[in-house]
C-alpha cells in the first residue's frame, strides 16, 4: 500500500490526515481506518494527504490503550482523536473536515496531553513524525546531516564529540560510548567491527523495536558514525526474528542508503567504505550479552565467555568490535549534527540525555516514554504516568527488566538515572518500568521474573545454571505454603553467591529482584513463611477463604461451584466454607457474583 | 613484550610469569593448588564451574583464576572465608542434581567431584530439589553416557570440537537441562563418532566412562604401566591399567611428550590383542610345511645365515627391506640404516601410503 494517497478533488487547505500503524495501531484496525478515510474523502471529492504516521503503538503516542490514534491536521492544527474504528470515520469527514466542527466528544483527554507534554522527547519526537520507508522523509528533518559532517572531520574528532556529549551505553551498564569507541580505535587489529544490539530480550521491553521500527535511518546513521569512529568497513546488526517489522523497516532502510551511496564503497564521496549486515538472532536472552552475541554472530552456540578479552580488543571473529545498542546508536546522529554540548543539555552531568522507559503495571497511563536522566521516579510515576491505577496506593516500582530490583514507594524521590538505580540495587537495564500496587505480592513478582532468567540461563556456569533454579524453587514453595524457616536466609546466602561468582551478566543480576525485595519487604516474605498468609491476597495456596456475611446474597453460586464440597450452603442461607475441607482452588472466589469470598 | 617477564606473588609466593599466562597456569607451576572442574590443559580456558574463583588484591568480586591474565605485581589469594564458602556452595549446588551413588560408581577414586566434596564436606542436601533422572545411554560399543552425573563442565564437547574436532557433541538445551548431547540425541556411531574416547579422558565425574573396563577395577587397584602405543610411528604414549596381570583398560598420560594425553580409538580401545589366544609370543621357523618354535637367537641367526647366503650368490641387489609404518621413525631409521650399511642395497621401503 502506498504511504501517502493523493485525492483529487476541491481543495481543502493543508488537510492531513496522520494514522497510528504501528504494530499496537495495526492490531487496533488501522489499516481498516485508512480504508474508510480513504473511500470517504474519495466519495466527498476531498483531496487529503493520509500519512501512515508513527508506525509503532509508541514512538509519537505512547497510548497503547486507546489505538487506533488519529491526528487530523488542518491549517497546521493537528486534532488528536482516540479509539478510532472505521465505522467512526464517516462522522469525523462529515463534521470535521468538511463543517469544521471536531467531533469533541471523541477527541483525547488531558491525560493524552499531560503524558506528552511532560516528557522530553528528542528520539521518539522523529520516530513518530516521519515516514519510516522512505529515506527522503528522514532527510528532510537533517537526516545523514550527522554522518556527512562526521566524514569530514577525523575519526578521533568524531570520538572526541561523542566523548563530550557524556553519552552513555542504553543497553544497560551505562559505559561510556566516547570511551568504548577511543578503545576500539586504538585497539591494534583488522578488519573492525561494529555491531548494533537489536536482541531487546527482556518480556515487556520494546523500545529498541520502536526506534528500528518508527527511525530505522537514524540507527544506520549512527553506525555509519561510530563505524567511522572506531575504523570498521562492516557493521552487523543482531536483531532478534521475532521483530519481523523491524527486520523489514531496516532491510528497506538499507537498500535506500545503499542506493544513495549512504552505505557501500566510498559513501558520501569520501573515501570510506561502509556496508550494515543483518543477523537475526533465535530468541535466546542470553544472545544479547555482548560476547554471547559475537559468537552466535559467528554461527556457534551463545554461550557467553569471561572477560577480559574485551570485545574492543578480541571481539567478534577474534577482531576489535564496538557493541552498541539501538538506542544508543540512534543518539548518535543528533550528538553529531547538533553537538555533544546540546546533548549534554539534557539530563545530569554524569548522566546525559535522555532514556526510553517502557512504563507499564499497575499505572494509569502505560506505554513508552522518554524522559531525561534525572528526572525523579515521581515525576515518571504522578505527571507522565497518571499515578496509580484505581487510585490504590504506590508500594514500588521495579526497573531494569527482569534482573532489575525493586524500588520502595518510599523513594519515589529518587533520580532515575544509571548510577542511582544501582545504589539502590536495581539497574537501568533496558528501561522496563513496572509499577506496583498494594495488590502485587513482592514474593509472587521475584519469582516470575527469577523464573524467566531461570529459563534464559545458558548453563554454562553452575552457580546461575542450578543456583538459580534452586532459588525458583525455594521461591515456589514459598510462595505454596511450603516456606521453611531459613528459607530466606537460604535465598540471601545462594543470591549472593549467585551474584559473585557467575560469569556473565545474567547470573550477576539475576537475584536481584529477590534480594531487593527481601530488602525492602522482607515482612512479606515471613508472612507467607512464617504465617501462612499472603498480605496481597495473591498466592492462591495461602488464601484463606471465607464468606463475608455482610455481602453475602444467598445465592448459592459458590455452594455449586466448589469442587469439594467445603460449602455448606441452604436456600436463603449464608454460605460457609468449611476450612478442613477447603483446597483453595478458588472456583467459589470467581463464581460469587458480588464478590462476597474473602 | 611477548616475552616480558612478569612478577605477582601466589598467597605470598612471589612467582615469575609470561605474558598472557594465567593464574591458574602459574600457580600450577608453582605447585600452588587451586580448584577446578572445567579446566584441561589441551582446551582453551573455559570459566564454567566456577571453582577457581581466586581474591585478587584490589578487586571487590572474586576473579576466575583460569580465565584472568597474570599482571605485573598481582597479588593473588587462593583461599579466603568467602571463598572456600562461594566454592562449597557451588560443589554443594553440584551435588543437589547428582545422583551421589558413588558406591557403585565406576569413577569412583578418581573422580575430582567426589575428591571436591570431601575436602569441601559437601553434599547437595541443603538445597535439594528436582533431580535429573535421565536414561542412561549405552547405545555405542566404546563409551558408557550418565547424563545424570554430568556437572556441565564442557569439557567432553570442547575436547571433541577443539582438539579431535569431529563435531560429534555440543551443549544442548538451557538453563537446568543444559546437558552435552549429539544432535537430535542420535546414539554416538561410526556416522557420527570417532570413538577416540578423548571425551571419556577429561571428564571429571562418572557420566563418560569406558564400557570396556567396566567393573574391572578401581582406580586405586591398577597398576599404570607407561607404554608407547604399537599402532602407528607417531609415539603416543600412554597407561596400561593392569590388574592381576590383565590389561583392563588404557588411560590417558597427560605428560607424554608427543600426545599430551591425547588417543585415537586403536591407542585407546585397541588392547584386546594384548591377551588374545591367536597371538603369536615366540619367533616361529617354517619347516616344511609347518611352523617351529624357537628361540629368539635361533630365529636371528637363521635370518642373517639366509641374508648372508643371497648376498654373496646375487648381490646386494637381490635383497632388500619392507618396513612397517607401525614401526616408530627411530625402528625405520634402524631398518634403512641395516639395509644401506650392512646389506650395501637401496631396496629398502616402506608400507606408508597415503
Ligand atoms: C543477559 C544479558 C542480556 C542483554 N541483552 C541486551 C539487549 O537485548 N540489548 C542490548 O542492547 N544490550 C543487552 N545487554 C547488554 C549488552 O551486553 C551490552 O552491554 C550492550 O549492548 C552494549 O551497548 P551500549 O554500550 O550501547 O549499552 C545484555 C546483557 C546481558 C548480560
Ligand atoms: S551466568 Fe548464566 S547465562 Fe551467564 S554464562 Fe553463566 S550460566 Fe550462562
Ligand atoms: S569419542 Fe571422540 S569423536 Fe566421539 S564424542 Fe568422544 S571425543 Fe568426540
Ligand atoms: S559428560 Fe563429563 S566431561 Fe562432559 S560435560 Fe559432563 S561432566 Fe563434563
Amino acid at each position: 500500500m502506498p504511504t501517502k494517497t493523493k485525492l483529487r478533488g476541491p481543495e481543502i487547505s493543508d488537510l492531513m490526515i496522520k494514522v497510528c500503524v504501528g504494530t499496537g495501531g495495526l492490531a487496533a484496525g488501522s489499516r481498516e481506518v485508512i480504508e474508510e478515510f480513504d473511500r470517504q474523502l474519495r466519495s466527498k471529492g476531498i483531496r487529503a494527504t493520509i500519512v501512515k504516521k508513527c508506525v509503532n503503538k509508541t514512538g509519537c503516542r505512547g497510548f497503547c490503550a486507546r489505538d487506533v490514534l488519529v491526528d487530523v491536521i488542518r491549517n497546521g492544527r493537528p486534532d488528536t482523536y482516540e479509539l478510532v474504528t472505521a465505522d467512526r470515520v464517516a462522522r469525523i469527514v462529515e463534521e470535521h473536515i468538511v463543517q469544521g466542527e471536531p467531533v469533541q466528544e471523541w477527541l483525547v483527554g488531558p491525560e493524552y496531553h499531560d503524558f506528552h507534554d511532560k516528557q522530553t522527547k528528542i528520539l521518539l519526537r522523529q520516530c513518530g513524525q516521519i515516514d519510516p520507508e522512505d529515506i527522503e522523509a528522514y532527510i528532510a528533518i537533517r537526516g545523514y546531516k550527522g554522518a556527512k559532517k562526521s566524514l569530514a572531520l577525523d575519526p578521533y574528532e568524531v570520538i572526541e564529540e561523542v566523548r563530550l556529549s557524556g553519552l552513555r551505553g542504553r543497553g544497560g551498564a551505562g559505559f561510556l560510548t566516547g570511551m568504548k569507541w577511543e578503545f576500539c580505535r586504538k585497539s591494534p587489529g583488522d578488519p573492525k567491527y561494529i555491531i548494533c544490539n537489536a536482541d531487546e530480550g527482556d518480556p515487556g521491553a520494546f523500545m529498541d523495536r520502536s526506534i528500528i521500527e518508527g527511525n530505522p535511518h537514524a540507527v544506520i546513521e549512527g553506525m555509519i558514525i561510530g563505524g567511522y569512529a572506531v575504523g570498521a568497513n562492516l557493521g552487523y546488526v543482531y536483531i532478534r526474528a521475532e521483530y519481523p517489522l523491524a527486520v523489514e523497516r531496516l532491510k528497506i532502510a538499507l537498500d535506500q542508503a545503499r542506493k544513495k551511496n549512504f552505505l557501500g564503497k566510498k559513501i558520501f564521496r569520501s573515501e570510506y567504505d561502509f556496508d550494515i549486515k543483518i543477523k537475526l538472532g533465535a530468541g535466546a536472552f542470553v544472545c544479547g550479552e555482548s560476547t554471547a552475541l559475537m559468537r552466535s554472530i559467528e554461527g556457534e552456540r551463545g554461550l557467553p565467555r569471561p572477560t577480559p578479552p574485551r570485545s574492543v580488543t578480541k571481539g567478534l571473529w577474534g577482531k576489535p568490535t564496538a557493541l552498541n545498542n539501538v538506542e544508543t546508536l540512534a543518539n548518535v546522529p543528533l550528538i553529531m549534527s547538533k553537538g555533544g554540548k546540546w546533548f549534554a543539555t539534557f539530563g545530569t552531568p554524569k548522566n546525559t540525555g535522555t532514556k526510553v522507559f517502557a512504563l507499564t503495571g499497575k499505572v494509569k497511563n502505560t506505554g513508552l516514554i522518554e524522559v531525561p536522566l534525572g528526572i525523579p521516579l515521581k515525576e515518571i510515576i504522578f505527571d507522565i504516568g497518571g499515578g496509580v491505577e484505581k487510585n490504590r496506593s504506590l508500594k514500588a516500582v521495579q526497573t531494569g527488566g527482569p534482573s532489575g530490583g525493586c524500588i520502595p514507594a518510599s523513594h519515589i524521590d529518587m533520580p532515575v538515572d544509571f548510577d542511582s538505580l544501582s545504589r539502590i540495587g536495581s539497574m537501568m537495564g533496558s528501561g522496563g518500568m513496572v509499577v506496583m500496587d498494594e495488590t502485587t505480592c513482592m514474593v509472587d513478582m521475584s519469582k516470575f521474573f527469577l523464573a524467566f532468567t531461570e529459563s534464559e540461563s545458558c548453563g554454562k556456569c553452575v552457580p546461575c545454571r542450578i543456583g538459580t533454579k534452586r532459588m525458583l524453587e525455594i521461591l515456589e514453595r514459598i510462595t505454596e505454603g511450603r516456606g521453611r524457616k531459613n528459607d530466606i536466609d537460604l535465598l540471601i546466602e545462594l543470591g549472593t553467591d549467585i551474584k559473585l561468582a557467575s560469569l556473565c551478566g545474567l547470573g550477576r543480576s539475576a537475584p536481584n529482584p529477590v534480594l531487593s525485595t527481601i530488602q525492602f519487604f522482607r515482612e512479606e516474605y515471613e508472612a507467607h513463611i512464617h504465617d501462612g498468609v499472603c498480605p496481597s491476597r495473591v498466592c492462591k495456596a495461602l488464601r484463606q477463604y471465607t464468606v463475608s456475611e455482610e455481602l453475602c446474597r444467598m445465592c448459592g453460586k459458590c455452594f455449586r461451584a466448589c469442587p469439594s464440597e467445603a460449602i455448606a450452603w441452604e436456600k436463603k442461607q449464608k454460605a460457609v466454607i468449611d476450612r478442613t475441607k477447603c483446597i483453595k482452588c478458588g472456583a467459589c472466589y470467581d463464581a460469587c457474583p458480588f464478590d462476597a469470598i474473602l | 613484550m611477548a616475552d616480558r617477564i612478569i612478577k605477582i606473588k601466589i598467597n605470598s609466593k612471589e612467582i615469575s610469569c609470561k605474558h598472557h599466562e594465567t593464574v591458574l597456569h602459574a600457580a600450577k607451576r608453582a605447585g600452588i593448588y587451586i580448584p577446578t572442574l572445567c579446566d584441561d590443559d589441551r582446551l582453551e580456558a573455559y570459566g564454567g564451574c566456577r571453582l577457581c574463583l581466586v581474591h585478587v588484591k584490589g578487586v571487590p568480586r572474586p576473579l576466575p583464576a583460569c580465565t584472568t591474565p597474570v599482571a605485573d605485581r598481582m597479588e593473588v589469594t587462593t583461599e579466603t572465608d568467602s571463598i572456600r564458602k562461594i566454592r562449597k556452595n557451588i560443589i554443594e549446588l553440584l551435588l543437589s542434581n547428582h545422583p551421589n551413588d558413588c558406591m557403585r560408581c565406576e569413577a569412583t577414586g578418581d573422580c575430582t567431584l567426589q575428591d571436591l566434596s570431601y575436602e569441601y564436606g559437601a553434599d547437595g542436601t541443603r538445597f535439594a530439589g528436582e533431580k535429573w533422572d535421565l536414561p542412561i545411554r549405552e547405545d555405542n560399543p566404546f563409551i558408557t553416557y550418565d547424563p545424570n552425573k554430568c556437572i556441565l563442565c564442557g569439557r567432553c564437547t570442547r575436547i571433541c570440537n577443539e582438539v579431535v574436532m569431529a563435531g560429534t557433541i555440543s551443549l544442548t538445551g538451557r538453563g537446568f537441562n543444559a546437558m552435552p548431547d549429539t544432535s537430535f540425541g542420535q546414539p554416538r556411531s561410526l556416522k557420527n563418532c570417532e570413538f577416540c574416547g578423548q571425551c571419556v579422558s577429561t571428564c571429571p565425574t562418572g557420566a563418560l566412562t569406558d564400557k570396556k573396563g567396566k567393573g574391572k577395577g578401581r582406580a586405586y587397584e591398577l597398576t599404570k604401566v607407561r607404554t608407547t602405543c604399537s599402532y602407528c610411528g607417531t609415539g603416543c604414549n600412554f597407561d596400561l591399567n593392569v590388574k592381576d596381570g590383565r590389561v583392563v583398560k588404557v588411560t590417558s598420560a597427560y605428560d607424554a611428550p608427543v600426545n599430551h594425553g591425547n588417543l585415537c580409538v586403536k591407542g585407546r580401545y585397541g588392547y584386546d590383542f594384548i591377551h588374545s589366544f591367536e597371538r603369536i609370543r615366540k619367533p616361529l621357523v617354517r619347516k616344511g610345511d609347518k611352523f617351529k618354535e624357537v628361540s629368539w637367537d635361533e630365529a636371528l641367526e637363521y635370518v642373517a645365515q639366509k641374508f648372508k647366503s643371497l648376498l654373496k650368490k646375487y648381490g646386494p641387489s637381490a635383497v632388500g627391506a619392507f618396513s612397517s609404518s607401525r614401526c616408530t621413525n627411530e625402528e625405520n631409521f634402524l631398518i634403512s640404516k641395516l639395509v644401506r650399511t650392512v646389506f650395501r642395497s637401496n631396496n629398502v621401503d616402506n608400507c606408508a601410503r597415503v
